[in-house]
């Protein structure tokens, strides 16, 4: 009784969020999951369970096993966001740290283009990536033919291998400010007393950062991979707005849509439940292990 | 610490130990070439936008786009304003409801869960921080089933029931963190021992002193629920929808005039870089608070 | 199941109604209430289908006093855009008063999914069924029952030139055939016009492989391999393929980023010589100022006239069903067809027009249609379901970058097997 004296009220004011989040976070997810496993794949409604067969089928009965591709599609654009918006973080932040006048007006405009919507930016960067070259080229292709670059003149998100790695760019431009960001609260947070010891013994700069700076930055390092990962497996915006839906640029995302436009339920609720469990593979452990790391702490 | 820094402590960490040196070396010269040259490359989008909302006619096109205008026109922007301006005054409608409610409930969640220990309150906050990185569409299908069925109006009422319930996870971590590192247990110590109870503890003693929160969680909530595409997408049209789906639907017609697209693109950014530019400080706390760092 | 569904619903109800309730917000901006307002679902935003939709809209003020129109158009080529706003707002329950739909396979998924009504009293007491030819109502009823009033047909087999580009090329003559389609590109080509075949992204492409297939199957052929009389691992097919492929060397390599009015601006602009598209290119051309083009039905289709339907329909649970209706009524009738489709560069599909009101392009079609075969197109919608479109449209992306034959037969087979009516 003396219990619930202690915490009653607190679970009062939590229980509204809790009973929403259960019922509509995974409340959901459990009927996506339903709904993946049954035939419905009209708006007819369902007639029955058909097990793991949705499932099966996307990687080994999809026509031109668009699925696969649109999970390579989602790979080539991960790897290439990841790097390149943690390079651009990190070098920046990296910039900043090594002291520069106007910081702050460099932060500020290195940061902004993280409060424009994907949808917004889809617009611009759809005409920086014309695809055309030569005398027809506009957009990065005609900065690149002023410059005398003309090797790098590509057909960005059109190229049938590597447009994917294009289609990351707008991303890289949107988050790198936001990793630059964490990696300068992370710089500033590491304490004077480090830097000055290290300097007592006699430290040059390259190994003061190589040995005491860079490794006191794992941690946001990890967690700037995990936000930005989470982001790129959901991509749908940028890709909408950029090319479209098409086959070229298709990632899991999209096709879910796609195929939610056709009614086939099932089909869409078994991509959407294996886009869950991709995130889940990266989020959980490290749910747990900041769990486990603030009780230790 | 683990888990995420309070914005407050962020911010902090953000301003520079030690002013920058004098001297001018080489060294120097080539960071200052860096970050100018950074400097373009980020405003150069921006560019493009700008100046292309201005042009008219021939001077529109992918060959041209670097350009200037040659005749400066606002044309384009009468036509976005004009195709935009209804689905613009609805995301207030959306974003701003969204905003203060869900901070709302975010202090009162982040609250609790900072101070009392309940049994398996760990895997409960667990639980809800999950559901900030689900991917929306693994709850979508049966979701437009569910709000449809319990009768909430399609179009704006949707969506900031939706953004509201969606915005728990990171507004009740936003807070946790902001009390489990600026209000000093004495103080709520102090108020259980007058024998005030939770309630009014909170609302008496920290509710006022959670502005920095507040102000965090409501700009991380009004950009996201200002930029959200997917659940507009999903559970609204260009008749009750927001400005990204009027947006998309302006710039991605079969012949799209690309100046007012361009246009188009600005207006629907503007507020949020109002919001980014006049609260720049907290728009970076609240940044830096949705990273879970240890 | 039902059961479940509905348990679980309820459940979630009174949890989320409570915080709906808490979660209160600004008014409810979208609905207009009871109004006499007819909101007309079309991606007919622009150009000649712009001014074609405005005639009707005439026709409707005259017709239906009392009725005010409202324009839903969303833009977007061949309706892509707009087919994903309407699919959303239909499975939210908040359809617009009537949409456009292409008359065939793509209405069934409408008619299947129960969000349609049977008009066919009304088709009675209208006299809609003398009005129209024989073949177009039996290609709008479903076990016996008729969901919507076609506006006008149009022809998809239909090459665009740019004539300077081409009288530039030497060439006096129209192909009649694929052979000498090539050596006219080829002669275009020797000209420096390095992509004389102008053409966007996948759909468009869907429409040139299909018009390919007519020429080297024939139309029966062709007919069956959307209701599955035809084999698409026939030899012919694979031919077709061949074809196709040989025709996308002499296409822009930009295309799958472009959309067909870009591709149109091509051949305006003499960067391309031909494109295939719609007669829908006719009335946009004459929109936009360009009067030197030329057009021909794609090599080797003889006389196949390609058809596709826009028609209009009464959604389940239309606000103002009485509106519609006359907006229905207007769509199918002598004045409103003429007003539409003078405009709009398509033909009537009533029997009744006369052709000396018609542009010149227009009256050509309009003898065709009467003489021609008739064979359905999928990138339309008239031959295959949405489903079925999306899967032709993927795996015509898909052949666009990796150029592999035996993959895009194997796939097109395999979209067939899946959806070909069961």
């Amino acid at each position: 009784m003396r219990r619930l004296r202690q915490w009653g009220p607190g679970l009062l004011l939590l229980s509204p969020s809790l009973i929403l989040l259960a019922v509509f976070v995974y409340g959901l997810i459990a009927w996506t999951t339903k709904v993946s496993v049954s035939d419905e794949h009209n708006a007819l409604g369902s007639k029955g369970f058909v097990g793991l067969e949705n499932y099966t089928k996307l990687f080994t009965d999809d026509i031109n096993d668009r699925f696969t591709h649109s999970l390579k599609n989602l790979l080539i654009f991960t790897v290439v966001f990841l790097v390149g918006a943690m390079f651009f973080g990190l070098l920046w932040a990296f910039l900043l740290e090594r002291g520069v006048r106007g910081e702050g007006f460099f932060r500020t405009v290195y940061l902004f283009p993280m409060a424009v919507s994907f949808v917004a930016s889809g617009v611009v960067w759809r005409w920086l990536m014309n695809p055309n070259t030569g005398e027809n080229a506009g957009g990065l292709n005609a900065v690149f033919g002023a410059l005398g670059l003309d090797f790098l003149e590509n057909k960005w998100w059109t190229n049938p291998n590597w447009g994917m790695a294009a289609m990351a760019m707008p991303a890289i431009w949107q988050l790198s400010g936001y990793v630059m960001a964490l990696f300068l609260a992370g710089f500033r947070g590491i304490p004077q007393e480090l830097r000055e010891a290290a300097a007592m013994d006699g430290a040059s700069t390259y190994r003061l950062y190589r040995n005491v700076i860079f490794p006191q930055l794992t941690p946001v390092a990890l967690s700037a991979l995990i936000i930005l990962g989470h982001m790129s497996m959901k991509m749908f915006d940028l890709i909408m707005s950029v090319s479209g839906p098409q086959w070229l640029t298709e990632v899991p995302a999209v096709y879910v849509w796609q195929t939610l436009l056709t009614s086939d339920y099932a089909k869409a609720a078994a991509i959407s439940i294996i886009l869950l469990l991709l995130v889940a593979v990266v989020i959980v452990p490290y749910l747990i292990y900041t769990n486990r790391a603030e009780k230790n702490a | 610490m683990t888990a995420v820094a309070a914005p407050q402590q962020a911010l902090e960490q953000l301003k520079p130990r030690t002013k920058p040196r004098r001297a001018f070396g080489p060294g120097s010269i080539v960071k200052y070439a860096l970050v100018l040259l950074f400097l373009i490359i980020v405003l150069m989008p921006m560019y493009v936008l700008i100046v292309t909302s201005f042009k008219s006619g021939s001077d529109i096109g992918v060959t041209s786009q670097w350009n200037l205008p040659e005749t400066w026109t606002l044309k384009s922007w009468e036509k976005a304003w004009d195709s935009l301006h209804a689905s613009f005054i609805r995301t207030f409608e959306l974003a701003v409801p969204v905003a203060l409610i869900s901070s709302v409930i975010g202090a009162a969640n982040g609250f609790v869960l900072s101070r009392w220990r309940f049994p398996g309150a760990d895997l409960v906050f667990t639980l809800i921080l999950f559901g900030m990185f689900i991917p929306y569409q693994a709850v979508m299908i049966p979701l437009r089933d569910i709000v449809t069925t319990i009768g909430i109006p399609p179009g704006i009422p949707t969506l900031v029931f939706v953004h509201c319930v969606y915005g728990i996870p990171i507004c009740t971590l936003i807070f946790r963190n902001y009390y489990a590192t600026t209000v000093p247990e004495e103080l709520v110590e102090a108020a259980r021992v007058d024998g005030a109870g939770l309630l009014r503890t909170f609302g008496w003693i920290i509710l006022p002193i959670s502005i920095p929160g507040f102000v965090v969680t409501v700009i991380w909530q009004f950009t996201s629920a200002w930029n959200d595409y997917l659940f507009a997408i999903f559970l609204s049209n260009t008749r009750n929808g927001p400005i990204t789906i009027a947006l998309n639907a302006l710039a991605g017609a079969q012949s799209p005039d690309y100046a007012a697209s361009m246009a188009g693109a600005l207006i629907t950014s503007l507020p949020t870089l109002v919001v980014y530019v006049l609260l720049g400080r907290w728009f970076i706390g609240g940044l830096m608070a949705g990273s879970v760092k240890s | 199941m039902r059961f479940t569904r509905r348990a679980a619903v309820a459940a979630v109800s009174v949890a989320a109604l409570l915080t709906a309730t808490a979660c209160g917000s600004s008014d409810d901006s979208g609905g207009d209430s009871g109004s006499k307002k007819v909101e007309v679902f079309t991606w007919w935003a622009d150009g000649g289908e712009k001014a074609g939709l405005d005639g009707l809209v005439a026709q409707f003020g005259t017709a239906c006093a009392g009725q005010t129109f409202e324009n839903g158009a969303v833009a977007g080529g061949a309706g892509a855009n707009a087919k994903s706003v309407l699919a959303s707002r239909l499975q939210q329950g908040d359809p617009p008063d009537t949409f456009q739909a292409h008359a065939g396979a793509e209405l069934q998924d409408y008619i299947n999914a129960g969000q349609v009504e049977d008009i066919s009293a009304d088709y009675d007491s209208w006299g809609l069924k003398q009005a129209f030819p024989k073949g177009l109502i039996d290609n709008l009823t479903v076990d016996g029952k008729i969901y919507s009033v076609p506006a006008n047909i149009h022809r998809a087999n239909v090459v665009w030139t740019n004539k300077k580009v081409v009288a530039d090329a030497g060439i006096t003559k129209d192909p009649t055939d694929l052979a000498g389609f090539f050596a006219d590109l080829d002669k275009v080509k020797a000209k420096g016009i390095k992509a004389p075949l102008a053409i966007g992204k996948d759909w468009t492409q869907l429409m040139l492989f299909e018009s390919v297939l007519i020429t080297d199957l024939g139309p029966e052929k062709f007919t069956g391999l959307w209701n599955g009389s035809t084999d698409w691992n026939d030899a012919g097919v694979t031919k077709s393929i061949d074809d196709f492929k040989k025709l996308l060397t002499y296409t822009n390599t930009d295309r799958d980023a472009l959309d067909w009015t870009d591709a149109e601006k091509l051949v305006m602009d003499g960067k391309a010589a031909y494109q295939l598209m719609g007669d829908w290119e006719a009335a946009d051309l004459d929109a936009k100022k360009f009067t030197d083009y030329g057009y021909f039905t794609f090599p080797g289709n003889g006389t196949t006239f390609q058809w596709l339907a826009d028609s209009f329909v009464l959604p389940k649970g239309a606000k103002n069903a009485d509106g519609t209706k006359c907006w229905l009524k207007t769509v199918g009738s002598a004045e409103g067809q003429k007003a539409f489709n003078t405009k709009k560069g398509s033909i009537p599909a009533r029997t009744d027009a006369n052709p000396t009101d018609y542009p010149k392009y227009q009256q050509a079609a309009m003898a065709d249609w009467k003489s021609a075969t008739q064979v359905p197109s999928c990138a339309h919608g008239s031959a295959c379901s949405q489903g079925w479109q999306g899967a032709a449209n993927s795996a015509l992306g898909a052949f666009s970058t990796n150029q592999d034959a035996a993959a895009l037969q194997k796939a097109l087979a395999s979209a067939a097997q899946q959806f070909v009516k069961k």
